[in-house]
């Protein structure tokens, strides 16, 4: 009876520790978000006298407004709304166009290899280790000769380009846990490459494609440095007219307009995180638990 | 229904050489089983003949169409495989129909056919599930049921009944023989299990290491072995194989068998060739069932040698009961019946049939025809 008592008790101690460790941390990154969204809806007499954790006396939507309406940013006054909109034209075509080309080079490299395929994918996998920087002047040439530059186009194509190596690594690795005897059953039922690819192995897909999307959609909005170098202007995407925004203010620093610009900049990756969220922590481990 | 020809082929993955000038022929509506122990290449050659992987020299021809280039979709072939491959998004009537629709089948022949092969193999009211909610046995069933939808020239099973339990895998056996009987088209099956061997096939070709070791009906691999390793795969339990040194005794060449407790006994061997004569180290092979329990009246019998000797183990299987005893300082195991069983520690009296055993090279392993 004692040796149990004792037992559970450093059990319960162990439970705190795991569990005040846990709540430390959500606290460490809960704590921004909660000065943020407070300070967003303060007006700006409230910012200067009150303190920084301090609840709003009285809320005022005005500084989501203007952030999202009517803020100064570069040269317009339009706030961030043009910006949000040229993210969204970018983030759907680069994300549906990497993750569609990575999950045909994912199939084609676990179930049609080719002499030195895996060579190949060795090079690819390159792909994902080399830093922003080093593509930059190269991309800006191929940018410019293709006559995309400073479009919204180009910077779909840049991010296509740059997110293969991931979106390739991720179907490759999901696909090669797919057994190849339904691959081998398909082709003797007459089945071709892309009728293999359509009617088999899309529908087992769901998982991997869910990760691909959420890891792609987060990559690219959140992305600020090819955002920055291979635009201007109007096509800049929400990352950059964030960070113009809060340079720009003219006199006084808005503190509740570039809070709440910051925070619908940061809302469509919460939102897929939220939808998608369960399908990440399963795709990630569905491979592993098949072997 | 389709001959098929493989001609000299071979099979090279990179540098290494899986089938090494592989020979067998078998006619239209034959059962052929490709068996031998893992490794041995069973599964490429089966590949080989689907059209999924490329062969590296020789031939393949199905009726008079040498198909060494053609696809896989237009051998006319149908696979069943080790684990079923059966399409997990689709339901078993789709998984059935796959195959037909890309043929272009019409709808009403498709319909045809799923109905007439879910009554031959009873999964009828299967039809609307999906794959993850049938059992093996059930899955086992659809996948063939997918085979034999598509009515093609020749079938090619891939060790289709591996993952069953025992009892089923005896059911499923003797229901693709009824199965093969009733359709009468050519097939092709892969296994490493020697009994699905025997008890299926019109033509066996027994594999090791890439190379066809013997390609012969099941009598014929049974009673004539080509060599030590067909004689030992096949078979339960294997024949023994004794050491002996031969002797020329009265005149004629035999082989002496010493027992554990000292006493002698001959074999005659059949003639005196090259490699039977006196001297010779061989091997003698002997089927368990050929050293039997010891007859009233056998002593008359003149292709009988009585055979004294301990035994060290009694394992009764049922029909019969397996004794363990040896001689030339070799295990053997001798095939008696239940009656006549002895215990362990006993001394027993085997009727030896001098007229059965085989004698092989022993650096070789090949047989030596006397
Ligand atoms: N794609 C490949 N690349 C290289 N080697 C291969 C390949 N496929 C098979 N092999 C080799 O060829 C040999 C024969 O393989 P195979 O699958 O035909 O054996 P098997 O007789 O079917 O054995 P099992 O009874 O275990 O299925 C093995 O040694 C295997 O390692
Ligand atoms: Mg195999």
């Amino acid at each position: 009876m004692p040796d149990a008592i004792r037992r559970s008790r450093s059990e319960t101690a162990g439970r705190i520790l795991i569990y005040g460790t846990l709540v430390l941390f959500a606290v460490y990154f809960l704590v921004p978000l909660f000065v943020m969204v407070i300070t967003s809806v303060k007006n700006m007499d409230e910012i200067r006298t009150g303190t920084l954790i301090a609840l709003p006396q009285q809320p005022t939507l005005e500084p989501w407004l203007k952030a999202w309406g009517y803020a100064t940013i570069g040269v317009t006054n339009e706030g961030i709304r043009g910006f949000f909109w040229n993210s969204i034209r970018m983030v759907i075509p680069a994300v549906l166009f990497s993750t569609l080309i990575g999950a045909v080079n994912g199939y084609v490299l676990s179930k049609w290899r080719f002499r030195g395929s895996d060579t190949f994918f060795a090079m690819l996998l390159l792909g994902c280790f080399i830093p922003f920087q080093v593509v930059l002047l190269p991309m800006a040439r191929t940018l410019g000769f293709l006559g995309l530059s400073e479009s919204i186009w180009g910077l779909v194509l840049v991010h296509t380009v740059y997110g293969l190596a991931f979106t390739t690594l991720f179907f490759r690795n999901y696909y090669v846990a797919v057994p190849s005897e339904l691959v081998n059953a398909a082709r003797i039922d007459g089945a071709g490459f892309f009728r293999i690819f359509w009617k088999i192995m899309l529908p087992v897909s769901t998982p991997i494609f869910m990760v691909t999307i959420i890891w792609q959609t987060t990559q690219i909005w959140n992305d600020f440095l090819f955002g920055v170098c291979f635009s201007t202007g109007e096509t800049q995407p929400v990352t950059v007219a964030l960070n113009n925004l809060v340079n720009t203010s003219s006199s006084v620093k808005e503190y509740n307009v570039d809070m709440a610009a910051a925070i619908i900049a940061a809302l469509p990756t919460l939102f897929v995180y939220f939808v998608a969220g369960k399908y990440f922590v399963r795709g990630l481990t569905a491979g592993a638990v098949k072997g | 229904m389709a001959s098929l020809v493989i001609d000299n082929v071979t099979k090279a993955f990179g540098r290494v050489q899986v089938l090494k000038g592989i020979d067998i022929a078998v006619d239209a509506g034959e059962f052929l089983v490709l068996v031998g122990p893992s490794g041995c290449g069973k599964s490429t050659l089966l590949n080989l003949i689907a059209g999924l992987e490329s062969i590296t020299t020789g031939e393949i021809r199905m009726g008079d169409r040498v198909v060494n280039n053609i696809p896989p979709k237009d051998r006319d072939i149908a696979m069943v495989f080790q684990s079923y491959a059966l399409y997990p998004n689709m339901n078993v009537r789709r998984n059935l129909s796959f195959g037909l629709e890309t043929r272009k089948v019409p709808r009403a022949e498709i319909e045809n056919r799923i109905q007439r092969v879910a009554e031959i193999l009873q999964i009828e009211n299967l039809l609307e599930r999906k794959p993850s909610q049938l059992s093996g046995g059930q899955r086992q069933r659809v996948a063939m049921g997918r085979a034999i939808a598509r009515e093609p020239l020749i079938f090619l099973f891939d060790e289709p009944l591996s993952n069953l339990d025992a009892k089923l895998r005896v059911e499923m056996r003797t229901e693709i023989k009824k199965l093969h009987q009733r359709l009468g088209t050519t097939i092709v099956y892969v296994t490493h299990d020697q009994i699905e061997a025997m008890t299926l096939a019109d033509r066996i070709a027994i594999m090791k290491d890439g190379i066809v070791q013997q390609f012969d009906t099941p009598d014929g691999v049974y009673a004539n072995p080509a060599n030590l390793f067909v004689a030992g795969f096949i078979g339960s339990p294997a024949m023994n194989f004794i050491p002996v040194s031969l002797s020329r005794e009265n005149g004629h060449l035999v082989a002496p068998l010493v027992t554990a407790d000292g006493r002698r006994f001959t074999v005659p061997v059949p003639a005196d060739t090259g490699a039977l004569a006196p001297e010779r180290e061989i091997i003698m092979g002997i089927r368990p069932e050929n050293i039997t329990d010891f007859q009233e009246g056998m002593q008359s019998w003149a292709h009988i040698a009585a055979l004294e000797c301990g035994v060290n183990v009694v394992e009764p299987t049922g029909p019969d009961t397996l004794v363990y005893t040896e001689v030339n300082q070799t295990q053997i195991v001798c095939r008696l019946c239940p009656d006549a069983a002895p215990k362990a520690g006993d001394t027993i009296r085997l009727a030896f049939d001098t007229t059965k055993p085989l004698f092989f090279e022993p650096g070789t392993g090949n047989r030596i025809e006397g």
